[in-house]
């Protein structure tokens, strides 16, 4: 039972952070039909901000990650502009692949700047752990889920009310319309890539606070995409819900598979959310909350 | 009418390998010019004055650049042809890779003590059956083909970007793997023999003499890709021409177009898979047998990653573009590592540490740009670099 509930506590921290990245995914999705295999290096290159400035110039943890979330919307309303721009109109793999390489070439910038070994940073969490008799919850974990469902809470909100929010929703539906009713197209790109590399950042930052942040956080990272394919590329509850699903399935096999099924190897819960995608997209192809393609000839 | 070059006055002559005699010819010129330099310093040419020996270190740049190519034609079909973009290329090299390993490869064994009997016995740490050549190559490309045979239904049911996912999902599958069959593959940071290149007794990695001529094994495995990759690269450009290609062509387009018009989408996209596989396995089984020794990590998604690049870099839905990326991604690094020994490339450091990026990251920062600028400026490749050269020159001094 302990087990359980320690691997039910470990899947909402985990899902907490997928839902972070996917969204990040989704919303530029959205918005531009553009696949984004970059996250994971915006996701590196933002945490790595906030390891700077809390590392080498030794600012506070709230400072340092105010400053990196402007580095990280800079650098993704940058990518946007130099080397999406140019793609609109263009096949959708093409530019999917071209997010590839604009990947490759990103992280092992970022990875040149972080170094090979783990960068721990000061954050107020820290390894303090909560004991609830025989579970422990890292504060962090706990942090992760408040702040993701803040950050969800608002972007909601954001979408909803705000004016760039229903401008953003619209260019979603049509882009054509929308330019015609005075609704700046590029600016709805720049904000969504500003939001998604945010995400990311904050989602870097979440998986570097316990011991370190180092390149593996990129593995995590593309572990998002089984969760947006899960959830539907274009579809934020989708999202969350794949978030979740991919985090308890992912936590569920790292603490029975060594016990009960121990010829599936070592480290197999790392595959489970690929194993889970192959499954969820042969019975519903389009994900669970995706939207069916209508083509016409 | 017929003497004029570039007309084309009926199907035949639109599906021909070759357009013309000039493009006959030419083709000729180059498989000489290949054999030459394969032959290098072998036969002198011109004793003391002409010596187009390419070393052995280029040559064998060359050898895995000519494998290669037999990959990225392979992807090439699938993803060029077919427009079914596949990232799991690196999953099916892999499986072709291991799977020659194991038929043409050495067993190894090692004495441990049985606690219960107290004797040593033989226990099996990696196997291999040391076949011939002639049953590896074509048994690891069969074995990948059956793979790729099981992924198809896959791709029948899922189109664009969700099938990218899930190719994308079968090298990390396929990655957990190759760690954990351990007998097969050796085992992680351990990593095993891979499969002898020998047919019927003749030796290609080893130096000797053939019909009297004394070739290096550098060479000799050379002479073996060239053949290879001419062969392989036939069969593909005689696919791509034929109905199946016109039908793979009519998929990518528009598939819901083409399965109006007949064209069994299941069954094309099954050939498409099954056909990219089976060149994926065999690249996997030549590629590793040059180098000799084989990890069951290197199938990532970088290297699938890579062979998408010399499909873009190279031309999309073009052999001789595959085979032009695939020489182009191969002598990369190469290239890299001889620009970093200028001055204005002082960033570029020789070793491991030093300098803002070392040789090989700012290789792979070369790659993932070269995708961009290739995707943004010239999606038809160098491929279509050529063309527009070509055309250029046609009407020189005129402009058209």
């Amino acid at each position: 039972m302990t087990q359980f509930l320690q691997a039910v506590v470990n899947g909402f921290a985990l899902a907490a952070i997928y839902a972070l990245i996917a969204l990040g995914f989704v919303i530029i999705y959205k918005s531009m039909q553009v696949l984004n295999f970059a996250q994971p290096a915006l996701l590196l290159i933002g945490a790595y901000w906030v390891v700077y400035f809390v590392d080498i110039w030794r600012w506070s943890f709230w400072v340092a990650v105010l400053m990196g979330a402007g580095l990280a919307a800079l650098t993704g309303v940058m990518l946007e502009r130099v080397f999406l721009r140019p793609m609109v109109g263009k096949p959708v793999f093409a530019v999917a692949i071209m997010t590839i390489g604009l990947n490759t070439a990103i992280n092992i910038v970022a990875l040149d700047l972080l170094g090979i070994d783990l960068r721990p940073f000061d954050n107020p969490w820290g390894l303090s752990v909560l004991s609830l008799g025989d579970i422990r919850i890292a504060h962090s974990q706990i942090a992760a889920v408040i702040a993701a469902v803040v950050l969800v809470a608002a972007l909601l909100v954001f979408f909803k009310y705000s004016r760039m929010g229903l401008a953003m929703r619209a260019t979603a539906f049509d882009q054509e319309v929308v330019l015609a009713q005075g609704v700046s197209v590029p600016m709805v790109f720049a904000v969504s890539w500003a939001i998604a590399s945010v995400l990311a950042m904050v989602g870097g930052v979440f998986l570097g606070v316990g011991i370190g942040l180092d390149g593996s956080v990129t593995v995590t990272a593309l572990k998002a995409l089984p969760v947006v394919v899960i959830g539907g590329l274009d579809s934020i509850s989708g999202a969350l819900v794949g978030a979740l699903m991919v985090a308890m399935f992912e936590m569920f096999a790292a603490t029975y598979q060594p016990q009960y099924a121990e010829f599936l190897g070592k480290n197999f819960s790392q595959v489970v959310p690929y194993v889970v995608m192959f499954i969820v997209l042969l019975v519903r192809p389009y994900g669970l909350f995706g939207t069916e393609e209508v083509e016409r000839i | 009418m017929r003497q004029r070059p570039g007309l084309i006055a009926d199907y035949q002559s639109d599906a021909a390998i070759f357009r013309s005699n000039v493009q006959r010819f030419w083709f000729a010129v180059l498989m000489v010019v290949t054999v030459v330099l394969g032959l290098g310093g072998s036969i002198p040419i011109l004793p003391g004055l002409v010596n187009l020996s390419l070393g052995r270190e280029l040559l064998l740049i060359a050898v895995t650049a000519l494998f290669a190519s037999i990959g990225s034609i392979g992807l090439n079909i699938v993803t060029g042809y077919a427009g079914q973009v596949s990232l799991g290329h690196a999953f099916f090299l892999g499986v072709g890779a291991f799977t020659a390993a194991v038929l043409g490869g050495v067993e190894v064994t090692r004495q441990v003590f049985d606690l219960d009997t107290g004797q040593f016995v033989e226990k099996i740490e990696v196997i291999g059956y040391q076949l011939d050549m002639l049953i590896w190559v074509p048994a690891a490309g069969l074995v990948a083909a059956l793979l790729g045979l099981l992924v198809s239904p896959v791709a029948f049911r899922l189109r664009g970007l969700y099938l990218a996912f899930v190719t994308l999902g079968l090298v990390f599958v396929g990655d957990h793997l190759f760690r954990e069959l351990t007998t097969v593959t050796g085992g992680v940071g351990i990593g095993r023999q891979t499969a002898v290149p020998s047919l019927l007794g003749f030796r290609f990695d080893e130096d000797g003499e053939v019909f009297g001529i004394f070739l290096s094994k550098e060479q000799r495995l050379f002479f073996l890709g060239l053949v290879l990759l001419v062969i392989m690269a036939l069969v593909a450009k005689n696919l791509a021409r034929s109905r199946i290609g016109r039908a793979l062509a009519a998929v990518r387009d528009r598939d819901i177009a083409a399965e109006l018009m007949g064209i069994p989408l299941a069954r094309y996209k099954m050939i498409a898979f099954v056909v990219s596989s089976f060149y994926a396995g065999v690249t996997g089984a030549l590629l590793y047998a040059v180098i000799g020794r084989l990890q069951p990590e290197s199938f990532n998604l970088l290297l699938s990653i890579e062979y998408i690049a010399m499909v873009l870099i190279g031309g999309v839905a073009t052999i001789s573009g595959s085979i032009m990326g695939a020489f182009f991604v191969v002598f990369l690094p190469r290239l890299v590592r001889w620009l970093s020994t200028l001055w204005f490339f002082g960033f570029i450091s020789d070793g491991a540490t030093g300098g803002f990026v070392t040789a090989s990251q700012f290789e792979q920062i070369v790659f993932g740009l070269l995708i961009v600028l290739f995707l943004i400026f010239e999606p038809l490749g160098l491929y279509g670099i050529w063309i527009r050269i070509r055309n250029y020159w046609k009407a020189w001094p005129f402009s058209y």
